[in-house]
């Protein structure tokens, strides 16, 4: 078994073959092999959401007043809401806003992010200086404050949290891309493609960059549970999604009207928010733990 | 040392300058009309051209950020809209409630997540470490203001063990007389000696406290444990243990003295996660502090308060790095370097 695990590595390029060792590696703990099938099934559920929920057209703005607020039951798995509608459709079909949002969000924060990191780091001078004091203004506010004075002056909706998000995020994966092409630029490609006189631009984003990227898409992937919860927090605040769309933190803010006579309004809402996070972060610390040569186990 | 203070003093100043440029660019760059947001959204047309004048629209950019900056060197964050009074004395009435809170969480992230972090390392990979490491990364995945909602439904609503919200209880605030003298509502009951109005303050301050506390708590034990398993396969640690020191004593006095950077730093950290964390907070508790006021404000689109404290908590997240900076800076390598 193991000397064809070692053949079939052998034979992967080196990147997959990272990729493969680190998937291999995560699947041999328990917790992070349990993680690796919820965000699997997430994907799955947030992918089939029309197909799976019971009750679609519940998802969005259709109302059913005769039923509102009923307590969990064979017809209504979670209840319903103050409009009738089945609680259990609208958590699934949030699986897809907050997976969605998540990865624009950290996508948009890596577009910026990244292509400054490595110019940072591969023209160095004045023009570094002047990214990375820029990157430690915006590290300097408190997580989560920046997200939200942007989002207020931009206007409450999705988009404008997404973006929030994005324009707050951006510096980590500045400092992480920087601090890689640093040590990239002075090994022995890139000398050579500037002793042959390649502009400075391709050399930046043709031979600098992509070998910058691994680090940064493990930093990334990690981050999807702190900003499925920033994103929650903004539409707590009324921030973020707008009604009616059946965004989980948009839920539990709603139900805070009706709580109290309606456990099950704020309760389910919170559990996927709590698995979702929680999945995203127990894979993070097995990234962590198997990237790092000290902790890595055979 | 002084040097070094100095220096960091120095620095602190850039990097306040460069959050109030940044304050500015979101509140008069980013909205196409910056006037009617700072008018309000039911504003007349002559309300926004009042605005205008006052914030100097009409004048270049630079002028308006050097009006910008005088006015916060001199404490003017602008005037509420819904209340028309001033942001900074709004701001400063709401602050010792949300202080008390800020204070609660951040003894608990110390005083119980420190620990945990510490056992977590020196049992690595026992069931200790295994129980540790699972609270600590369950309590970063919660949804802050849930574990506030579900507090209440638990303790307030279904078994009546603490109140739903407030700081104190009504009969209280109708009967007797509140002191105050530093706005601290526990602090002053207890200066003035008036322990029933202290028990009903710290019995308010149960579940909003917990709510607040874990994160900083899961987030504290997580970076403690990480620190000290750096430290602990360092060469003097090895050598101290072949000397045949105590474990008690290379471990609390050897490695954490040496984890004192790392630890003060995740503190600042977790004091900025808290102090935002009242926004989401406060309002489910109805705490009168400045998460309250944020969060109101954010639904009025209320933008003179929302930028006021915006610019407050962040300056005080500045200040608290500068101080953690400080502490670190008591390692002597660390000033070498």
């Amino acid at each position: 078994m193991l000397a064809r695990f070692s053949e079939v590595y052998q034979s992967l390029s080196p990147g997959l073959r990272e990729l493969r060792l680190t998937l291999y590696l995560l699947n041999r703990n328990a917790l992070q092999r349990a993680s690796l099938i919820v965000i699997a099934f997430l994907v799955v559920v947030a992918i089939l959401a029309p197909w799976i929920a019971p009750y679609p057209s519940h998802a969005f703005s259709a109302t059913n007043p005769q039923d509102k607020l009923l307590p969990p039951s064979s017809r209504y798995l979670m209840g319903t809401d103050e409009l009738g509608r089945d609680l259990f459709s609208r958590i699934i079909f949030g699986t897809r806003i907050s997976l969605q949002t998540a990865l624009v969000a950290v996508g948009l924060a890596l577009l910026i992010g990244v292509p400054l990191g490595a110019v940072a780091g591969g023209l160095g001078g004045w023009v570094d200086e002047l990214i990375m004091r820029i990157t430690d203004v915006f590290l300097s506010f408190p997580p989560l404050l920046l997200a939200i004075a942007i989002a207020a002056f931009l206007g409450p909706s999705l988009g404008n949290a997404m973006l929030a998000i994005a324009i707050s995020w951006w510096p980590w994966y500045t400092r992480i891309i920087r601090g890689q092409a640093v040590s990239v630029r002075e090994r022995q490609f890139v000398r050579a493609a500037l002793a042959i006189g390649a502009p400075m631009s391709r050399i930046i984003f043709r031979h600098i960059l992509p070998n910058t990227m691994a680090p940064v898409i493990v930093q990334a992937s990690m981050d999807l549970g702190g900003v499925i919860l920033t994103i929650a927090a903004l539409s707590f605040l009324g921030l973020g999604a707008q009604p009616p769309t059946p965004e989980w933190g948009l839920l539990i803010s709603t139900s805070r009207t009706y709580f109290l006579n309606a456990w099950w309004y704020s309760t389910f809402p919170g559990i996927a928010i709590f698995v979702t996070v929680l999945a995203f972060n127990l894979i993070g610390d097995g990234i962590r733990e198997v990237l790092d040569p000290r902790t890595r186990k055979f | 040392m002084l040097r070094f203070i100095l220096r960091r003093l120095i620095l602190g100043g850039v990097v306040m300058f460069g959050v109030a440029l940044v304050t500015f660019f979101i509140a008069r760059v980013i909205p196409s009309d910056p006037a009617a947001k700072w008018a309000g959204p039911r504003a007349t047309p002559e309300q926004i051209a009042k605005a205008r004048a006052e914030l100097g629209l009409d004048q270049p950019l630079i002028i308006q950020f050097g009006t910008y900056l005088l006015d916060l060197a001199q404490g003017n964050l602008g005037y509420s809209l819904r209340t028309r009074r001033p942001v900074a004395l709004e701001l400063a009435e709401s602050l010792p409630a949300t202080i008390e809170l800020v204070l609660i969480s951040t003894f608990a992230a110390v005083f119980i997540g420190l620990p945990l972090g510490v056992l977590s390392a020196k049992y690595k990979d026992r069931l200790v470490d295994h129980l540790s490491r699972l609270f600590s990364i369950g309590a970063v995945s919660l949804p802050t203001f849930w574990i506030g909602l579900i507090l209440q439904l638990l303790f307030a609503r279904t078994l009546q063990w603490f109140p739903m919200g407030g700081q104190l209880s009504t009969e209280i605030k109708l009967t007797m007389e509140i002191p105050r003298i530093t706005g601290f509502l526990t602090l002053d009951s207890l200066i003035s000696g008036n322990f029933v109005i202290l028990l009903d303050a710290l019995w308010h301050l149960v579940l909003p406290g917990i709510t607040i506390g874990v994160y900083p708590v899961g987030l504290v034990a997580r970076m403690t444990r990480s620190a000290l398993l750096e430290i602990l396969s360092e060469d003097y640690i090895t050598a101290a243990r072949s000397y045949g020191l105590q474990e008690r004593v290379i471990l609390w006095s050897y490695a954490l003295k040496n984890s004192l950077g790392p630890t003060s730093t995740v503190v600042a950290l977790s004091i900025g996660y808290t102090l935002v964390n009242t926004f989401l907070t406060e309002t489910i508790f109805t705490w009168p502090g400045i998460g309250s006021y944020v969060a109101t404000a954010v639904i009025g689109l209320d933008y003179p308060a929302i930028m006021g404290v915006t610019i407050f908590s962040a300056f005080s997240y500045v200040v608290l790095n500068l101080i953690s900076d400080l502490i670190v800076a008591l390692d002597p390598r660390v000033r070498m370097s």
